[in-house]
């Protein structure tokens, strides 16, 4: 036993030092030099102030706005601070009540809408950060905004084709929309 | 399940078993010493470190040794949590952790488990999440590894008195195998956005006001209620979004090349700073099973007859083709009682799921993470349907020995191996061998300890925390569900899986201590039998092939150790899953 404690105690403090320290800061050092925009964030500057993050959401309740996925996390939907899901299974009352709540806030807001609902608009997402939507709850939206903005419907269609990707490398994920941009240049267009 | 879906796993496969020849080529020379770069550069840090690297170890001294690292690992991880509010590198003043959830995350990274108890972001300081959470994640990836190499020595050696050197194993697939490849790989994450540096959290200014209502408190910091005993609310206004921040990618790589899965978030890896992308995804789902699928070819070089690993390899990918496709087409459904409401059943079960993955991803991981020891997400399994629920459940179930976790994965399917020749040997009445070892009553009981010892922490474990009121205070859903949230805490801790159905509270003293002693027991209560079959097995002498030899790498053998895998992996568990998900399922759909 005692011959083990001394290679045993050294090792591991020499393992630390290489994995725990030295490996997160060249990390760190490549990265910043590498993708130094992607490193801190993906952050979103206009006017010189800091607006948010490309990749994570923000919550979205006024009608004139694309909203995202309803966000689970406490005590504010979206809080970037404390990630997470609702964690309702599927025979919960609690998310079927949710469910209903979502769905009366999108007929409240668009009253004539008589589409099928897309369930990832009324499901809240897995981070609760999720900063897109799929081009189906796009579609759903593009009606009211188009209605309560005034914008030529083909003209929103393509404002949000510009903000829709397609399938990375045609097979991985699925085509979704990103909301936040999205709506940033719903408040630029003229 | 879509035509997506089927290009998404026949590419995965694909990519996969490509990897797995060379991959495994390099982890036998880095193992076996056959690099002279490695030799060279590795003989300062023995000398530093006392080590003499020329000296074997029999079984015993290597468990020892194994067991004494791993309670360092332990130690260090408890200790830096503790004191990290007066460390360095804790911007957001993160306070010490409470005894109890600092003792379940210890055992939890010391074991490969990485269960987390606690939300990342919001309880460790960057120093903890490095010095504590990332070491442990390369050194309990590389105890599973040496383990399984020692099992494979033992194999391959003919009357030998050792099977290694642990500090020299431990060394090696550290810096040899383990960081060069997450260096890389943090590099690609960032790249694909992950987060890498060391800013406090950032406050941005959001494109609207965020109204919600909080609890209001009174001035000494207690809930105010009404006369009817209901929390009073406030409302409340939030203009600005804080967002986490820190060395992200460096953790993310290790935790899902070591089969760790602990995440950095809370959200692990649906949280978009840890997995960006769709590509990140793919790429995090590859490097998931990379080197235990790899460890099979490994495991055929060393013992001197690939087809051997072939074969071990071939069992393992009939049975995940099989939950895989399960788990696509259950997540797939839509849930009736949200269609019943008029949500569109195209986008099938999307409570706990994110966009940019949407459905095949998400059932392709969570049967991969749980197939794995690895037990990271990137949709709540909380939230899958009750039959798409139960398919991570049986994935940990059969041992994690579908690919598995870094080394445990193959020692624990070699187990099974061994199993299934002795009862295919009591068939036919002979001596049973594998690999021209006798297998004997010695490594028969070491076999059955190693193959029982988790059902056990499972079960017993489910039965103490349903009946104690602590343990079912955690519950977050009503019903069979919340059932099932127990089962999978405790499948989850002993299998040193990882995941969670996260709405189970697991943070509490009954917890963090039950779900603590289930990790370590199901880690070093197989581990310990294990070394000793690889002793015992070393020992023997290699027999030559005859023609009475039950043939090892034939499908009539991949046949045979698939059936013994279900049988005996999951016959356990029957029982408990009909309580919880199967009873679910046929409530959920009954009714509607």
């Amino acid at each position: 036993m005692k011959t083990l404690l001394r290679p045993a105690l050294s090792l591991f403090v020499l393992l630390s030092l290489i994995t725990g320290l030295a490996y997160p800061f060249l990390v760190t050092g490549l990265a910043k030099t590498a993708f130094p925009e992607k490193a801190s964030g993906s952050l979103i500057v206009k006017d010189g102030k800091t607006v948010g993050s490309r990749l994570i959401g923000q919550n979205f309740s006024d009608p004139k706005y694309f909203w995202g996925r309803p966000s689970a996390t406490g005590p504010m939907p979206y809080n970037a601070a404390a990630s997470g899901g609702s964690n309702q299974g599927p025979l919960n009352p609690a998310l079927v009540d949710a469910v209903k709540g979502r769905i009366e806030a999108l007929k409240a807001a668009d009253p004539d809408n008589t589409r099928p609902i897309p369930a990832d608009l009324v499901t809240a997402s897995a981070s609760g950060l999720d900063p897109h939507i799929s081009p189906a709850a796009a579609a759903y939206q593009a009606g009211r905004i188009a209605r309560l903005r005034g914008i030529e419907p083909a003209a929103l269609d393509a404002l949000v084709a510009q903000h829709t990707e397609g399938r990375q490398w045609s097979i991985f994920g699925e085509p979704r929309v990103s909301v936040l941009e999205l709506n940033l240049a719903l408040d630029a267009y003229r | 399940m879509n035509s997506h879906a089927w290009e998404l796993l026949v590419l995965y496969l694909t990519v996969l078993l490509l990897t797995v020849k060379p991959m495994g080529i390099y982890l036998a020379m880095v193992m076996e010493g056959e690099f002279a770069f490695v030799r060279k550069t590795e003989r300062p840090l023995y000398r530093l470190c006392g080590i003499r690297a020329e000296e074997e170890m029999g079984w015993l001294k290597y468990t020892f040794a194994i067991l004494l690292f791993n309670a360092l690992g332990v130690l260090a991880v408890y200790a830096l949590q503790r004191l990290q509010a007066w460390l360095p590198l804790n911007p957001q003043g993160m306070t010490n952790v409470s005894p109890d959830s600092a003792f379940n995350t210890a055992v939890s990274f010391a074991s490969n488990t990485n269960w987390q108890g606690y939300g990342g972001e919001s309880t460790m300081s960057y120093l903890t999440q490095m010095l504590a959470l990332t070491v442990q994640n390369f050194l309990s990836a590389a105890t599973g590894i040496v383990v399984v190499i020692a099992l494979i020595r033992g194999f391959a050696r003919h009357t030998a008195a050792s099977i290694g050197n642990a500090w020299v194993d431990l060394t090696r697939i550290t810096l040899y195998v383990l960081l060069p490849i997450s260096i890389v790989y943090a590099v690609f994450l960032v790249g694909q956005g992950s987060i890498q540096n060391f800013d406090a959290y950032k406050d941005v200014t959001t494109m609207e006001v965020t109204k919600y209502d909080t609890p209001k408190l009174d001035a000494a910091g207690q809930l105010v209620k009404n006369e009817k005993g209901v929390v009073v609310t406030e409302p409340t206004e939030a203009k600005t979004q804080t967002l986490a921040m820190g060395p992200v990618a460096s953790q993310e790589a290790i935790k899902m090349l070591g089969t760790n899965g602990g995440g950095f978030f809370n959200a692990n890896s649906a949280h978009p700073f840890e997995n960006p992308t769709p590509l990140s995804n793919f790429v995090q789902m590859l490097s998931i099973s990379l080197i235990p699928g790899a460890l099979c070819f490994t495991f055929g070089r060393m013992v001197g007859d690939t087809r051997q690993g072939w074969a071990v390899l071939a069992a393992m990918t009939i049975l995940f083709i099989g939950l895989a496709i399960a788990a696509m087409a259950f997540e797939q459904q839509a849930n009736p009682l949200l269609t019943q409401l008029g949500v569109d059943p195209a986008l099938g079960n999307m409570e706990g799921k994110e966009a940019r993955f949407g459905i095949a991803e998400s059932g392709l991981f969570a049967t991969i993470t749980t197939s794995a020891s690895c037990g990271a997400v990137i949709a709540m399994h909380d939230s899958f349907m009750p039959l798409g629920g139960l398919i991570p459940l049986i994935g940990m179930h059969l041992g994690e020995v579908v690919f598995g976790g870094v080394g445990t994965g193959l020692y624990g399917m070699l187990v099974f191996a061994i199993l299934a020749v002795f009862i295919s040997g009591l068939m036919i009445g002979r001596t049973p061998e594998y690999l021209g070892k006798k297998i004997e009553t010695y490594e028969m009981k070491m076999t059955s300890i190693a193959i029982l010892v988790t059902p056990l922490l499972v079960l017993v474990g489910t039965a103490i925390a349903v009946i104690a009121a602590d343990g079912r205070a955690g519950i977050a859903n009503p019903g069979a569900h919340g059932f099932s949230e127990i089962l999978y805490a405790f499948s989850s801790a002993a299998n040193n899986n990882g995941s969670a159905f996260a709405g189970l509270s697991a943070n509490t003293p009954f917890y963090n201590t039950l779900l603590g002693l289930a990790m370590w027991f199901g880690r070093f209560g197989v581990i310990v039998p294990v070394l000793a079959i690889a002793g015992s097995l070393a020992a023997k002498k290699r027999l030559a092939v005859t023609e009475g030899t039950l043939p090892t790498h034939s499908p009539l053998f991949v046949v045979l150790l698939v059936g013994i895998v279900l049988l005996v992996g999951l016959l356990n568990y029957v029982p408990a899953l009909a309580l919880g998900p199967v009873i679910e399922q046929l409530m959920l759909f009954a009714a509607h």
